[in-house]
């Protein structure tokens, strides 16, 4: 048995833009499941995107300086940390900017000319980029995971979903099995959840495709969540907020390009980890995926309350109502969740 | 020596161009044409040419057909074809080489990607944060405003979950960002 008591892992942080509204769900999770696991997060100072897969897109060196100005950063903010990223895109943006600017000595000067610019430097190397599920698994581990375990994910089925980016060469979080990673099975099962094959579990969500081509984007999803169903999952796990949206968000779009009735809810490792703990849904974020996790969930005792946040909430919809939900204003859910996370 | 003027074009100049212009070494070279890049491609049956087949046309020279090619738009940038290429061919970066150099050219067909990265690296550029709803409402408004009827259910979704930021964040350090941004553009165009 390691010793469970140890001084708390401290890390710096890098949410990235999706975590500060669409998936805070993600975030929230994350930081309450991470007080279990005796981890300290702290957030880089004034970070800013890192480009996602556009800014790439249209310029070489200035993408390599914005990702760049965010490793300056968290070398400002607390140089000898390791840098955390929950989302693999930004996850992969860091890294491959510091492994690119380690190899090619003319890239690396001129990212630093343009850093200069704004009174910033970078040493390549200088920072250690992680991913949240290789520093979970890696540093805090199964064991002391299980021992944390008070509500086992008995009898709950699920797909685990790495998604593209994480499982890639020289990025890759599980460095023993590049094109058929296991440390999300291995962490789904030390929680107590039967974790289903899901050969598809690297492959990609789509990324931005929805926005580019229905017909290539909605096919992407269309795989996955597919697959999943084929192997009855109550619900796919996933480690990036880009899959989640797409896989959750888009589930119900892509059913109806494609005339299916597919529902399979889509939940973060860090929501996972924290049902396993004990913790209530609210404070995991749980029940803004649109795909209603509820019956899944009610698998392992989890009740959840009506579909909509907020004091008071929105009446209840019908199942087969087809008008569309009237949004509610930020008084509600959006105004105390960013209180929360400050 | 006589200095032909204008220097003539050398039959590798495309290639060389992209070459010099994927960060790192693309091992463009490297390529072996044995298509497990193709067969490995989530979107392989959309591309009007395979990577396989883009990387032959680039060491054919054929510089406008290339860089017209939907494919490098219709890469997802999953790095699939890249952990398998027995080459280690750098194979995403060199997509997204030929997306900048598309742009550079104004060669592209469609121009629903470019538009949207454009869209995307403005509120960037000037926030320093990306901004979701503008994103999606001013892309879906240019290029498919039937779309925002076919995806209204989901957009309400995200507002009624509080998942919508209604206005963009701005970074405080945005003034130094837009100084990082413009030195590294100008640079680049020095060296390019
Ligand atoms: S997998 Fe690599 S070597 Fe094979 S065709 Fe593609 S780029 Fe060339
Ligand atoms: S990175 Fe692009 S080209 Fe390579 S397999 Fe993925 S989508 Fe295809």
């Amino acid at each position: 048995m390691p010793e469970l008591i140890r001084p708390k892992l401290a890390y710096n942080y890098f949410p990235g833009c999706s975590l500060e509204r669409n998936a805070e769900a993600y975030h929230k999770s994350s930081m309450a499941t991470a007080e279990r696991l005796s981890m300290r997060f702290e957030e880089i100072d004034d970070w800013n995107c890192c480009g996602a897969t556009e800014y790439i897109s249209l310029q070489m060196l200035a993408s390599y300086a914005l990702i760049a100005r965010n490793l300056a950063q968290a070398v400002k903010s607390n140089g000898g940390r390791d840098l955390v990223a929950p989302c693999s895109a930004c996850y992969l943006n860091l890294k491959k900017c510091d492994k690119h600017m380690r190899a090619d000595a003319v890239l690396a000067e001129r990212v630093n000319s343009a850093l200069a610019a704004g009174g910033l430097a970078y040493q390549p190397g200088s920072v250690h980029v992680r991913h949240l599920l290789d520093v979970v698994m890696e540093d805090v581990g199964c064991e002391a995971i299980a021992a944390q375990v008070t509500r086992p994910l008995k009898g709950l089925r699920v797909a685990p979903y790495y998604g593209c980016l994480i499982s890639r060469p020289g990025l890759r979080v599980d460095e023993h099995n590049p094109e058929y990673p296991m440390i999300l099975d291995d962490l789904m099962g030390c929680l107590g959840a039967q974790v289903v094959d899901f050969p598809l579990k690297t492959h990609c969500c789509g990324g931005h495709m929805t926005q580019i081509s229905e017909a290539t984007g909605f096919e992407l999803i269309r795989r996955l969540v597919k697959g999943a169903a084929d192997y009855q999952a109550d619900l796919i796990v996933t480690v990036c907020p880009m899959c989640q949206l797409n896989l959750d968000a888009f589930q119900g779009a892509m059913n109806r390009y494609f005339k299916t009735a597919y529902h399979v809810p889509v939940l973060y490792f860090t929501q996972m980890m924290g049902l396993a703990f004990g913790l209530s849904p609210e404070e995991l974020g749980i029940g803004a995926e649109l795909v209603d996790a509820r019956p899944a969930l009610a698998k392992i005792g989890v009740e959840l309350p009506e579909p909509v946040a907020g004091e008071g909430g929105a009446p209840k919809r019908r199942k087969d109502d087809k008008s569309l939900p009237m949004p509610k204003m930020p008084a509600g859910p959006a105004g105390t969740a960013e209180e929360v996370r400050r | 020596m006589v200095n032909a003027s204008p220097p003539s074009l050398t039959p590798f100049d495309f290639l060389d161009e992209v070459q010099a212009r994927t960060p790192g070494q693309s091992r463009l070279l490297m390529c072996i044409q044995c298509g497990t890049c193709g067969g490995s491609c989530p979107s392989g049956a959309d591309m009007e040419h395979t990577p396989r087949s883009i990387f032959a046309m680039i060491r054919a020279d054929m510089r406008e057909e290339v860089l017209r090619s939907n494919t490098p738009w219709y890469c997802v940038s999953c790095y699939y074809c890249t952990v398998r290429c027995p080459q280690d061919v750098h194979i995403t970066d060199i997509m997204y080489t030929l997306k900048r150099m598309a742009v550079d050219a104004r060669l592209y067909e469609e121009p629903a990607a470019p538009d949207f990265s454009k869209v995307f690296i403005n509120w960037v550029e000037n926030y320093g944060r990306a901004f979701e709803l503008g994103l999606m409402s001013q892309h879906m408004l240019r290029h498919n405003p039937f779309g925002v009827l076919k995806i209204a259910d989901m957009g309400l979704g995200m507002v009624t979950k509080g998942r919508m930021a209604f206005t963009p964040k701005r970074i405080r350090g945005i003034q130094g960002l837009k100084a990082i941004i413009a030195r590294a553009k100008e640079l680049e165009a020095v060296h390019a």
